[in-house]
């Protein structure tokens, strides 16, 4: 029997939504203090516009829906899927006020896009874009990437069993620290660090390719910030192509590696433990799939001719496929050239490796390496029974930070989301297809949103039909939360409607 | 020598239809290039647009990001080509409008592979100015309402808690 939400259930989900909100209405001062250092007045004061309307919301949800209750599954589930919808909605204020988008509803795709770590955009005239708005753009992947719900874990909520709930809601479920307040502050940490040795790498390799000082750093902060987050924005038009520099493209694909792995890789470097880069099961599943997809994307390069040289062939299939493969999305060729000069097998190559993804507790999108490997553990596991002795007694272990010996419920898990994940990307396609696309320009294009990818064939465009703009909106939704969120969402959604009361 | 002078003439004659031709040419959309890449790789085009971002100049060339309207392409020029240009598109100013003559590359081999044009001439179309902004009363009256409204939430909120 389905039992219809209580007044309780829903006070608790809007005093723990409306702290969310409060948080994100907090970062809106990160902006309106750049607009004014810019003397960009006008930008800033969308942003105060956005700060305002959020923290009234935030305000009144929490004075209203006061509770000193904790969170439990379900409620955790239902705050993380509403959050980043009211996130989406509210950080879409400040950059529909900008005049840079054709509708609110473009606006909200180009916020979810970065929120999720997408990168797909609709953004108009991007060269003319205020540093504010830009700066908020970039700022986006780098909240949504560590997790919306996280922000509001480091400052608002104190520790209790309900901020792990909200954390796994967010499809975390790896912890650095003991505590789960310490492990976002610890991812807190980790990012600030590298966003300031990131911007300051960009920005010199920026000065050394011929920008402006200012710019070189702005541009640094914002292409770090989208590149460690996997997401894929840049400032300019262009993407990357616009440094035209071998030294930008090399740097920005160490940032990309770098956001594709696992949290816990980078704490364990933090403290010293080289080693586990090399026995993990999740970088060695990343390295041989990054082998075997640009494979198969050189081969069909190279059949097409696309390239008149071997080495060009590789710097540019190489950077589209790292960045496709850590689900990054920064392109140094046109939308148009992939389906126009890379061919059908190159696509291919490109789209399998967007599908797989990064490693789990990363930024990155996709199905995810540890999913893969552990499929693979299963597969070797199933040979080994049929090929050794019937009482013989067959183990399977793997490394993923500590030896883990590999169960069923891992392997029911790993396939369901696997599962989920290839469900929705041939969706996307289908919801494609029936609007004209043809079948492989509408997968890519759906994998790409589903794997928050943010690689564009040429079909997102402010021209589309709103109908797709809601359908990837919906994928970059599912794809970044891993789908358990927003079926808890969903049940609660008909529990109220067909619930029946305790 | 009859034969000679003829294909002088001819050789002349096609020169300067050649230069008509440069000289009258109709520039070609930034999607025109992209979307047939294949048709006019390796071909002299003309491209005019917008200068956008920042002029990087590498040694005695530099690249200026053109944007006409529809997309940005990469112009390889050399510097003292560049010297003429005096605003870039932002935020803050219109950049100069540009004329570019010269040879379009769909897969650069001297660049990596970048879709680019090798500048041989330039001419400025338009120049570009620095933009004043001004501040939006209207944007400014709302953010004093929401403030209002914000403090007497707040005020609400204590008054209920006593």
């Amino acid at each position: 029997m389905i039992l219809k939400p209580s007044l309780e259930d829903i006070k608790i989900i809007g005093f723990y939504l409306g702290k969310i909100i409060l948080g994100l209405a907090f970062t809106m001062l990160v902006p309106i203090l750049a607009g004014f250092a810019f003397g960009e007045v006008n930008p800033a004061l969308d942003f105060l516009i956005g700060l305002g309307i959020s923290a009234i919301f935030g305000l009144i949800l929490t004075k209203l829906c006061f509770t000193e209750k904790d969170l439990n599954w379900m409620q955790g589930m239902i705050v993380v899927s509403l959050a980043w919808l009211a996130a989406m909605v509210l950080s879409a204020i400040p950059l529909y006020l900008s005049g840079h988008f054709k509708t609110f509803l473009d606006t909200c795709f180009e916020t979810m896009s970065g929120l999720t770590t997408t990168g797909l955009t609709l953004v108009q005239d991007l060269d003319h874009l205020s540093y504010t708005h830009n700066l908020w753009r970039h700022l986006g992947p780098f909240i949504g990437g560590q997790g919306i719900a996280i922000v509001a874990l480091s400052f608002f909520v104190k520790g209790s069993s309900g901020a792990f709930k909200l954390y796994v809601g967010e499809a975390r479920d790896e912890r650095l620290a003991p505590n789960v307040i310490h492990t976002a502050r610890s991812i807190w940490l980790i990012s600030i660090t590298y966003l300031i040795l990131g911007t300051l790498a960009l920005g010199i390799v920026g000065i050394s390719i011929g920008l402006k000082p200012l710019n070189a750093f702005f541009h640094g902060a914002c292409v770090f910030m989208a590149g460690f987050d996997t997401a894929g924005f840049a400032p300019q038009s262009q993407n990357i192509l616009y440094y035209h520099s071998l030294l930008f493209e090399v740097t920005t694909i160490i940032i990309m590696l770098a956001g594709a792995l696992n949290f816990n890789f980078h704490y364990q470097l933090w403290i010293g433990n080289r080693k586990e880069m090399f026995k993990n099961i999740e970088s060695r599943v990343f390295f041989i799939s990054i082998m075997l997809t640009f494979f198969v994307t050189a081969i069909g390069l190279s059949r097409f001719g696309v390239y008149p040289k071997a080495v060009v062939l590789f710097r540019k299939g190489f950077f589209q496929l790292i960045s496709g493969h850590t689900t990054t999305g920064y392109m140094t060729i046109y939308a148009r050239q992939f389906v126009n000069e890379w061919g059908d097998l190159a696509l291919v190559g490109l789209i399998c490796a967007m599908a797989l993804g990064g490693c789990i507790c990363s930024t990155a999108g996709g199905i995810k390496m540890l999913r893969i490997g552990i499929a693979f553990k299963a597969l070797k596991e199933d040979i080994k029974r049929i090929i050794l002795p019937e009482k013989a007694i067959v183990v399977q272990k793997f490394h993923h930070i500590k030896e883990i010996f590999l169960e069923d419920k891992q392997v029911r898990g790993a396939l369901l989301i696997t599962l989920a994940y290839l469900i929705l990307y041939m969706l996307g396609a289908v919801i494609g297809m029936f609007f004209g696309y043809p079948f492989l320009n509408s997968l890519f294009e759906s994998t790409s949103a589903a794997g928050n990818v943010g690689f564009s064939c040429g079909i997102t465009d402010a021209s589309m039909p709103t109908v797709l703009k809601i359908t990837y909106i919906i994928q970059m939704w599912a794809g970044r939360l891993e789908f358990m969120s927003i079926f808890t969402l969903i049940g609660f959604f008909a529990a109220t409607i067909k619930g029946k009361r305790c | 020598m009859l034969r000679k002078v003829i294909s002088y003439q001819l050789l002349v004659i096609s020169l300067l239809l050649c230069c008509h031709a440069l000289c009258s040419a109709q520039p070609i959309s930034s999607s025109e290039l992209i979307n047939n890449a294949k048709q006019y790789d390796g071909k002299i085009v003309v491209y005019e647009g917008e200068v956008i971002g920042d002029v990087m100049a590498r040694g005695d060339h530099a690249w200026v990001n053109i944007n006409d309207g529809e997309n940005a392409i990469g112009i390889w020029i050399n510097s003292s080509l560049a010297k003429d240009i005096a605003y870039t598109g932002s935020y803050k100013s219109v950049g100069d409008g540009i004329e570019v003559t010269g040879v379009f590359h769909r897969a650069c081999a001297e660049h990596g592979g970048d879709l680019d044009i090798h500048a041989q001439a330039i001419r400025k179309t338009t120049s570009g100015r620095n933009i004043r902004e001004k501040l939006n009363p209207g944007k400014r009256n709302f953010v004093i309402v929401l403030l209002g409204v914000f403090c007497l939430v707040w005020i609400l909120t204590l008054l209920k808690r006593k």
